[in-house]
């Protein structure tokens, strides 16, 4: 096999991995560039995504696509939710609270999932059940194409809802000026819980697209996932959208490359000092808007 | 004043109670020395004798330290309901104290402490090499027989005193390199391995020694971290060699998501694994994934074998339906060797015990004759299970 085979083979890999992380990503920086917190239990939503999977397929035996729209559903819900009930009593708090809270929100999900599922992995067979294809020397396998489609379906979307549409507009409108867009007659709560609703439905899609590719669950499932996420979401600038998609596709690529062909042992350093020379040279990340401090 | 004297009196109890905890501490070896010494005069009049277990009963290696624990109480049962153990003209009965160690160093030597100071004639453990290495010197000066039934680093077995049923890492590593090589026939071979594990990395260096030793070629080299789940790339890279096999020296879990998505990507290539692959049928969702895979085990309760079925019942029976693990099956081989050591030193002291180790042949769950030489290591076959069918089967050479 040539070494152009296997470098393809490389960014396909990595371009499967880098869709996980841009889907996930997107929720960080919605949820960021909107109520101007990290929501570090963005990566268990993925979790709950993946287990409400498991018990609508396996256990009550729903079709395949009632399963998907349920568990995009049930991961809205709760993100919703968990806004309501964490994050907006904490709306005018020191955002280092709202951190920590934002913690206690991930530990309280894995330690739910952890009670309930116990921590044995469950196997869990793929509902993609599409032959993959061949082209040339490469195999891209069924799960793979159906990632690619289902994150540049989202990605499309998302980007017209936000531009396209009212209740986008008063998406960035927030995000732009809390104040000002209140005083402008938008519902500033209900724009906030539409975030939090899109954002865990991107992470269930991820979650959905993630367990197909492992077919094996356990209530830690997202939290690396969801650290990769954030690397993305900071690479490409925390709070811009496309960034995100950017900056997810980048480092699943990155980190693909960097071991096969550096070394497996350094690629997660490499992934990480690629993110620290990129804040060094533009602290605002790839896409993010420079802002100048005035003092 | 009086309120001053109350003080007073309570700073001196608390310092009193604080110098004794200290006193205990530094003198403890001593007292389980002679405490042990005593314990076995004594217990040479009485008729029962005392194996003092140490594993991990709690903490995040309970499952091994449980098995064992469940797997001596078959063997002990089994020797004490055919008549216990002749020794001279007196018939022991076999009794055990299993004290937790939670896999760590300190509370290991706690655990050693408190089955000598029950009285403990010989001692099985500890399951863990980290704990078993701990307790090494303080057997040594007791001078007691110690057999840790699958504490496989090296230094667990570097005292005369001290035996191992299981095999160490670097043995099974060269004896699958052995398999691959001379009743495989493969010479072209990748290895993809977890470096961030000590099990996974011994086998795999003594494994890529013997197969260049055997004048085999290792293709590739490839590494994993601890918690990753995706070995996509590590296997795009095994496939664009020209590798005939490959051995994956790690635990099942691992094996599933790479067997999986091996698969995925369309690979044929046959993969050889270790130990650790028992019980990866339990969590692969398709079994045709693993189909054909090889892997070195010295037990695996499902296998079609008259003993290892006589020990799985009565493991189930007594342990509410588990199925036990090659390290229930480790101990139950410990419990027969210490058996077996008893009665060809026709003495209950652990000098005789240790001297009549090398001379004793054990027919176990985990090798057919298993025998001791100098080192302390056991000497058996390694044996290979293979997947056929989505069952695991012993491989009949």
């Amino acid at each position: 096999m040539s070494l152009i085979t296997g470098i393809l083979e490389q960014l396909i890999n990595g371009l499967r991995t880098g869709s996980i992380y841009a889907l996930i990503a997107i929720g960080y920086t919605m949820v960021y560039g909107i109520a101007k917190m990290i929501n570090f239990a963005h990566g268990d939503i993925i979790m709950v995504g993946a287990y409400s999977l498991y018990v609508f397929t396996a256990i009550l035996e729903l079709p395949a696509a009632a399963a998907v729209i349920l568990t995009v559903a049930v991961c809205a819900a709760l993100g919703i939710v968990v806004e309501r009930i964490a994050y907006k009593p904490l709306r005018n708090a020191p955002s280092l609270a709202v951190l920590i809270t934002a913690i206690g929100v991930s530990y309280f999900l894995q330690n739910t999932a952890l009670l309930i599922f116990k921590a044995t992995p469950i196997p869990f067979g793929s509902i993609i059940n599409i032959s993959g294809i061949r082209l040339g020397n490469i195999n891209i396998s069924g799960v793979t194409l159906v990632t690619f489609v289902a994150t540049a379906v989202m990605m499309v979307g998302l980007t017209l809802f936000v531009n396209k549409t009212r209740a986008g507009s008063a998406m960035r409108a927030v995000s732009e000026d809390r104040g000002a867009a209140s005083l402008m007659g938008i519902n500033v709560n209900k724009t906030i819980s539409m975030t939090f609703a899109i954002g865990s439905a991107l992470a269930a899609v991820a979650g959905i697209l993630y367990i197909c590719q492992y077919q094996s669950l356990q209530p830690t499932l997202g939290a690396l996932p969801g650290i990769k996420a954030f690397v993305a979401a900071v690479l490409g600038g925390i709070g811009n959208i496309p960034g995100a998609m950017l900056g997810g596709l980048l480092l699943g690529i990155i980190e693909s490359l960097s071991r096969a062909y550096i070394s497996t042992q350094l690629a997660d350093a490499i992934v990480y000092g690629v993110l620290v020379i990129v804040l060094l040279v533009r602290p605002s990340g790839l896409l993010g808007k420079q802002k100048t401090e005035k003092v | 004043m009086k309120k001053w004297g109350k003080a007073v009196s309570f700073i001196m109890a608390a310092s009193l109670v604080v110098a004794s905890l200290t006193a205990c501490s530094g003198s403890g070896e001593t007292t389980a020395d002679t405490t042990a010494a005593g314990e076995t005069s004594a217990a040479a009049g009485t008729e029962t004798f005392l194996i003092g277990g140490i594993g991990p009963l709690t903490g995040s290696a309970a499952s091994y330290g449980i098995s064992v624990e469940q797997g001596a109480w078959v063997a002990i049962d089994e020797i004490n309901a055919a008549g216990g153990v002749k020794v001279g003209d007196t018939t022991y009965m076999l009794d055990m104290v299993f004290e937790d160690d939670e896999a760590t160093e300190d509370k290991a030597i706690q655990a050693y402490n408190t089955v000598m100071d029950e009285g403990a004639q010989v001692i099985m453990g500890a399951v863990t090499s980290g704990a078993c290495i701990a307790i090494t010197p303080l057997t040594l000066q007791d001078g007691i027989l110690q057999i840790t039934p699958s504490g496989s680093a090296e230094a667990c077995i570097a005292n005369d005193n001290a035996f191992r049923i299981c095999f160490s890492d670097p043995e099974q590593g060269r004896a699958m390199a052995d398999y691959a090589i001379d009743s495989l026939g493969y010479t072209k071979i990748a290895v993809l391995y977890n470096n961030s594990d000590e099990y996974s990395t011994g086998l795999q260096t003594a494994f890529e020694e013997e197969v260049k030793a055997k004048g085999g070629e290792i293709v590739a080299s490839e590494s994993f971290g601890a918690d990753d789940v995706d070995f996509n790339t590590q296997l795009s890279s095994i496939r664009s060699t020209d590798a005939e096999v490959i051995y994956v020296p790690a635990y099942y879990q691992a094996a599933t998501y790479i067997s999986n998505q091996a698969k995925e990507m369309g690979m044929e290539i046959p993969f050889i694994g270790s130990d650790g692959w028992d019980g990866v049928l339990g969590t692969v969702t398709d079994a045709s994934t693993v189909e054909g895979a090889i892997f070195s085990s010295p037990f695996c309760a499902s296998v079609d074998d008259e003993r290892v079925q006589n020990f799985v019942k009565a493991y189930g029976e007594a342990n509410d339906g588990a199925v036990p693990d090659q390290f229930a099956a480790d101990a139950y081989d410990t419990v027969y060797t210490i058996k077996a050591a008893m009665e060809q030193a026709g003495s209950i002291e652990s000098e005789d015990m240790i001297a009549a180790m090398t001379e004793i042949t054990v027919n176990g769950l985990t090798g057919d004759a298993i025998t001791f030489d100098a080192s302390g290591a056991a000497e058996k076959d390694v044996r290979f299970v293979e997947i056929v069918d989505g069952a695991y089967q012993y491989r009949e050479e």
